[in-house]
């Protein structure tokens, strides 16, 4: 209970401290975070949806809290080059948990497309955010939530209003940065009104090599009609923890693409709660895990069809090698009325080495009996066969045993629909197979 | 509308064919749980000292233990002090004549069909015939015996063959495996023992057919099955229970041993009374059954019909340690009105090379719920470990659920593991074909599910395949909507 009582006992200490650096808006929810999260403690092993991460382990090292709102001096415009080519974006970053608004992007958005701290638009638009703001990830209902929700001080507002179309994509980076060991604590809101479109890029980064503990909560609204696409990229390294949690809603005739690819990192826990709230609504996930040493990457997803007509199609690939640990958990729960579901999920995982270990865990849950469902799951190794035959041809073993890991992760990297990023993931990929380290070669912050 | 209606009324008014109690002067103990009870169920049945010894220890950690809830279950409160742990129904013996059994008990056995008797040399099949707590009748012992099988009841077995109890009784479940076992364990009551010795074929199906006929208790059998090396053997269960609108609860345990290159084959046509159509009464089934699978090259294979019981919370499972080991599951589990279940299997690979698949078909109609569940553990050790899984589950009416948890668990790099799983229901195209042929829509239903659950009532032998066909078509009338 130790680690639960240094973060009750910090937000005791530090109450006025985290308020004054935040929104009332914020404010508001955190006396029944607090309770609910004293209440809930960090879950066990023992928990379901925890089975697979220890996550009290992951929270008990003693952090620093930049709960002061102490300006980094980095301006990460003139250090970052994201090395995706012909990809054009609407670059913002996020440094630690502070969004970066000393300077935006040149690029103009369309008229009454919002991207912004989330503090700001507490002020801004405090209806919007009213609205949506700890309505999906209720604090009751998870102890990250409650944390999150109890400590968070600012965050990435995206809102695109009624219609609006928004061509260029955006592109966030979340960039850790510090010389002590850090825990930082986002917030994300994304709003798309009734038949709005945007396509969004988030990747993580980690600048300086200490320890860092990165929550995530993030509220996702997709309007009716509305069409999203949403790439989340992890490139950090193996002292970073991440736990994201994040709730999709959907509208009737919605649509979504929500793809998680991990590259790099320590020890990582996702959890995606997609809700097909309206009729017709159509969900796409894909993810792509590749993880060795002894990196843990721990997905987990439950796609919740609420209402009659819609689809979901979920594919998780994993790669594993060394002494990593990887765990997928994808629950399907089709609802009483929930007719004419489609839905299809399939998980495929790859051992590279004796110590690896995979834990999968696909699950269908189904109330409603006119529904096409189906799931498939399979843990294995390279085909000796396969390898054979690239020896055969003059292969080397080393390179074969590569290209059949990157044939395998193939399948997810072409699904991704974002043309540039998708050959610039082919690229990383096989760079990351190779051993090198997924450096950017125009960044100068990982040097 | 109109005609379905009609149907549906004809069904409910038709009643669970084994729902018949049997009026026999019955011995039951007080109801109630206690160390006093398990020391009184230890004397009645004359135990030795090991075996009370054995009994306390499990009672006294099951008191610790608190009923598990992670099951996809409805589960009602089970009271423990109310159940009565012990029945005799053979307590009229005839002094003079031991041997004889109750001619009510024979009726009743004969009215289930299962041959005691004169019919037994027909049926070339050998029976333990077992009802509530102790067991009426074993067949076919002494021709057993020549070939030096031994297919007694467990009581039997601890007095006539203590050493090989002993030996094996709680090494595949050990008492502390989960809270019914702990139960189970403490108040064990009659179960069958079956002993293959080195190289013997068993020339005959073994049998074991178990009834709950005493309102107000439960049964808890044992059953221990040990097939040394190069045996084999094929071993059925089946069980009924009477109507009644009170649950009873029925916690078992089974243990089988396999040695080198030894093969069993366990087959369960699981009927237990399922509750009325408004989900009153019924057996609440919570069942561990384990093989362990020691020798090299060993098969087990377990192939289950579940039909009855308001609850059914079981996984047969298999502990692949011989190198080279095999084990099968092969289910069908089918649920209707209000009946629940959360079934599937276990399969541990611990040894090289071990090969396992797991066929299940679920069938859900009427408000039921029904789940597969199942694990498959890859340990460090199995090298080349096989597993195939396949999960179909098939949905009757829009109000029932079907649900599929499978959890893989591999930490050996050279395993392939498959699992797939569909949900479906029975398409119109089927069905429309089947009509145009004349087939009404009732029997068409029947057709289909009967295919869909083919390749798994092929696996039994064919006596319980032609019994558990039957059991679907009844089990699933009045469903089509």
């Amino acid at each position: 209970m130790n680690s639960e009582k240094q973060y009750i006992d910090l937000y005791h200490q530090a109450n006025d401290l985290i308020c004054r650096h935040s929104a009332p808006l914020m404010n508001a929810h955190r006396q029944e975070a607090l309770e609910a999260f004293q209440r809930l403690g960090f879950p066990s092993k023992q928990v379901e949806r925890y089975k697979y991460t220890n996550v009290a382990q992951i929270f008990a090292p003693d952090y620093g809290l930049n709960l002061g709102r102490i300006d980094i001096p980095v301006n990460p415009y003139e250090v970052f080059r994201c090395d995706v080519p012909n990809l054009s974006t609407s670059l913002y970053f996020v440094l630690n948990d502070l969004f970066y608004d000393k300077a935006l992007p040149k690029a103009t958005l369309p008229e009454g497309v919002i991207i912004s701290s989330l503090g700001k638009a507490c002020e801004e638009f405090p209806e919007v955010v009213k609205r949506c703001y700890g309505q999906l990830a209720r604090p009751g209902k998870d102890a990250i939530n409650a944390l999150n929700t109890m400590l968070a001080q600012d965050g990435l507002f995206i809102y695109v209003p009624r219609g609006l179309v928004v061509d260029r994509t955006i592109q966030v980076i979340n960039i850790l940065r510090s010389d002590v060991d850090l825990m930082v604590n986002r917030r994300v809101l994304i709003v798309l009104e009734e038949g709005a479109q945007a396509r969004i890029l988030v990747c993580d980064h980690a600048l300086d090599d200490r320890n860092f503990l990165a929550t995530q909560v993030s509220e996702v609204f997709v309007g009716e009609n509305a069409h999203l696409e949403l790439y989340e990229l992890e490139e950090t390294h193996v002292k970073c923890h991440r736990v994201s949690n994040m709730y999709v809603q959907m509208q009737a005739n919605s649509t979504a693409v929500l793809d998680n690819i991990t590259l790099q990192n320590g020890q990582t826990r996702n959890r995606t709660d997609v809700q097909l709230a309206g009729q017709g609504a159509e969900v796409h996930m894909n993810g792509c895990v590749i993880a060795d040493q002894k990196q843990h990457v721990d997905n987990n997803t439950l796609i919740d069809h609420a209402a009659p007509h819609c689809q979901s199609h979920e594919l998780y690939k994993y790669v594993l090698d060394d002494e990593a640990v990887g765990a997928f958990a994808g629950r399907i729960l089709v609802r009483e009325g929930a007719q004419h579901t489609v839905s299809k999920e399939t998980n495929a995982n790859l051992c590279a080495s004796r110590t690896a270990r995979m834990y999968a865990q696909p699950m269908l849950e189904i109330y409603a009996d006119d529904v096409k469902c189906s799931h498939g799951s399979t843990v294995g190794q390279l085909g000796d066969a396969a390898l054979f035959y690239m020896r055969q041809r003059g292969i080397p073993e080393d390179e074969a045993r590569l290209l059949l890991k990157y044939a395998f992760v193939g399948e997810v990297l072409d699904s991704i629909r974002l043309e540039s990023l998708r050959d610039r993931l082919h690229h990383l990929v096989e760079k990351r197979f190779r051993g090198e380290l997924s450096k950017c070669k125009d960044c100068k912050l990982c040097k | 509308m109109e005609d379905k209606n009609s149907f549906v009324r004809q069904v409910a008014e038709k009643k669970y064919e084994f729902g018949f109690t049997t009026d026999v002067q019955t011995e039951i103990i007080e109801k109630g749980l206690s160390e006093d009870v398990v020391r009184l169920i230890s004397q009645k049945k004359d135990e030795p000292d090991w075996l009370l010894e054995f009994r306390l220890k499990a009672f006294r950690y099951w008191q610790t233990q608190e009923a598990p809830t992670w099951g996809h279950l409805k589960m009602p409160e089970i009271d423990y002090q109310d159940i009565s742990y012990y029945a005799d129904p053979t307590v009229k013996k005839n002094q003079d004549a031991p041997k004889e059994i109750d001619p009510e008990l024979m009726k009743t056995f004969d009215k289930l069909g299962i041959p005691l008797e004169e019919r037994m040399a027909l049926s070339g099949m050998a029976v333990d015939a077992v009802m509530d707590s102790v067991s009426v009748k074993t067949t076919f012992t002494e021709k057993l015996q020549e070939k030096g099988i031994i297919f007694c009841s467990i009581s039997e077995a601890v007095k006539n063959h203590p050493e090989l109890v002993r030996q094996y009784l709680g090494t595949v479940v050990p008492y502390r495996d989960n809270y019914f076992a702990a139960l189970n364990s403490a108040v064990f009551s009659d179960g069958s023992f079956v002993y293959i010795p080195k190289g013997v074929r068993c020339p005959m199906e073994l049998s074991t057919y178990f009834r709950i006929n005493a309102r107000g208790t439960g049964q808890f059998e044992r059953t221990l099955i040990v097939c040394d090396d190069d045996a084999y053997v094929s071993y059925l269960e089946g069980c009924t229970a009477p109507m009644r609108d009170e649950n009873q609860l029925h916690a078992a345990i089974v243990e089988i041993v396999v040695m080198k290159n030894a093969e069993v084959k366990y087959s369960t046509v699981q009927n237990w009374y399922p509750g009325d159509s408004e989900g009153k009464g019924g057996v609440l089934n919570l069942v561990t059954k384990r093989g362990h699978l020691r020798g090299e090259n060993s098969r087990l294979s377990w192939t289950q019909v579940e039909t009855g019981s308001a609850i059914t919370w079981k996984y047969p499972s298999c502990v692949l340690s011989g190198d080279g080991s095999q084990a099968e599951f092969y289910s069908v589990a089918v649920t209707n009105n209000f009946q629940q279940a959360d079934t599937g299997t276990k399969m541990i690979h611990i040894g090289k090379n071990t090969k396992s698949t797991i066929i299940s078909k679920g069938i859900s109609a009427g408000k039921s719920q029904n789940s597969y569940r199942g694990l498959v553990r890859v340990a460090p050790t199995a090298e080349n470990a096989r597993n195939y899984s396949s999960c179909d589950s098939l949905l009757l009416g829009s109000s029932c659920g079907a649900h599929t948890f499978p959890y893989m668990d591999v930490q050996n790099e050279s395993a392939i593991i498959e699992h797939e799983a569909t949900t479906s229901k029975i398409s119109e195209d089927q069905l429309f074909y089947c009509n145009q042929r004349g087939i009404d829509t009732e029997d068409a239903v029947g057709l289909i599910v009967n295919g869909y659950a083919k390749d798994v009532i092929n696996k039994l032998p064919m006596e319980f395949a032609v019994e558990a066909q039957k059991l679907l078509g009844v089990s699933l009338e009045g469903s089509v909507g």
